[in-house]
């Protein structure tokens, strides 16, 4: 059995519940009439793709039907959080490269959420991490 | 706008209009399994109940709730609270989310009073009681027909009395409540209802499961 912890429900439910939805935290620009044609694409059309963390937006479709994120390990496919719009994670690749001392080839992109990739270490210590 | 003065309530009289279980089809085949001795689970429905969802933040829709019904808006999630008849309940669907189910016609003017005591707040108030039926289920094996049709854990420690979960129900969904020790409650859609009922025939039939038959339609027949 597969289950995830519905922040809004309050308790583990079983997956058959859930639907992922894809990234989450993509910012919608400010003003999408002063957007390069680029940068109106890379928020429409492109999405990360990383080797270890990844924030993801679920919804808990069968259940209270409430939007959520889960902060998502893409190796080990182990959840580490879950957490309520609009609240930022606890769990990021930085944060783990940070406790992790010996964490070597992290990627982190700008703005520190949308992370591109993790150690195999970093991959290590989440795998011993508590959800 | 949920100013009372703005919204046009309808009273669709369904107690005089023609009304037809969303259960009628099945009932009229006439090869539901009867109750007998051996039967351990019972199924009955409960057709024609008033259904509401209300909408809202918690302290004020509680307010009203508490003033025309007297009984608390279950704040925390999975909640389920009736009043002293049993026949009143209301549920946690989600944080905004609570479904109201009363007796058959009393759902017009109860709509009618909430809004009035809800005025100006910021809310919304819908009769779902044509969307949906209630199935109640009774019998020593209602777990065990429960395990094989629902993903949730149904075990008395995890799924007391006063609890209710929306959750996966064999190929669709459905609300899963218990009111009191006695029995199981399960709010299905309607066009769905026929689906749920004939799962439950087919997954109870090794505890002899029966159908008690209530009434398939209501009001002016044609």
């Amino acid at each position: 059995m597969f289950l995830i912890y519905c922040p809004y429900c309050e308790e583990l439910r079983e997956e058959p519940e859930f639907h992922a939805k894809g990234q989450a935290h993509i910012a919608r620009p400010q003003d999408p009439e002063a957007c390069s044609d680029e940068e109106w694409g890379d928020y429409l059309f492109f999405r990360d793709n990383p080797r270890g963390i990844h924030h993801e937006l679920w919804v808990h479709a069968i259940g209270c039907r409430k939007f959520f994120n889960i902060t998502r390990n893409t190796v080990s496919y182990e959840i580490l959080e879950t957490y309520k719009m609009g609240e930022q994670p606890t769990i990021t690749a930085e944060s783990l490269s940070r406790d992790d001392k010996t964490a070597d080839g992290v990627q982190v992109a700008d703005g520190g959420q949308q992370t591109v990739g993790a150690s195999d270490s970093a991959v290590n210590f989440v795998r011993g991490a508590k959800v | 706008m949920s100013n009372p003065s703005s919204v046009n309530l309808f009273d669709s009289r369904a107690d005089l209009a023609k009304a037809e279980s969303p259960l009628a089809f099945s009932k009229s085949r006439g090869d539901l399994p009867a109750v007998s001795r051996d039967s351990r689970v019972v199924v009955r429905e409960r057709p024609f109940l008033g259904h509401l969802i209300l909408r809202g933040g918690a302290i004020v829709l509680d307010e009203a709730v508490r003033e025309e019904l007297g009984i608390n808006l279950p704040g925390r999630p999975q909640g389920l609270t009736l009043d002293a008849s049993g026949e009143r309940s209301i549920q946690w669907l989600s944080p905004d989310e609570w479904l109201l189910v009363v007796p058959g016609g009393e759902e017009f003017n109860l709509e009618r009073r909430l809004r009035q005591q809800l005025a100006d707040a910021s809310f919304a108030i819908v009769n779902v009681s044509g969307g949906q039926t209630l199935l109640e289920l009774e019998g020593d094996a209602v777990r065990e027909l429960l395990l094989k049709s629902v993903v949730y854990d149904v075990h008395p420690v995890h799924f007391p009395v006063g609890k209710g979960v929306t959750t996966v129900f064999a190929k669709t969904s459905a609300i899963v409540r218990r009111p009191n020790e006695r029995c199981w409650q399960l709010v299905v859609r309607r066009s769905f209802a026929d689906y749920c009922l004939r799962w439950l025939l087919d997954a109870g039939e090794e505890y002899a499961i029966g159908v008690e038959l209530g009434d398939e339609s209501r009001g002016a027949m044609p």
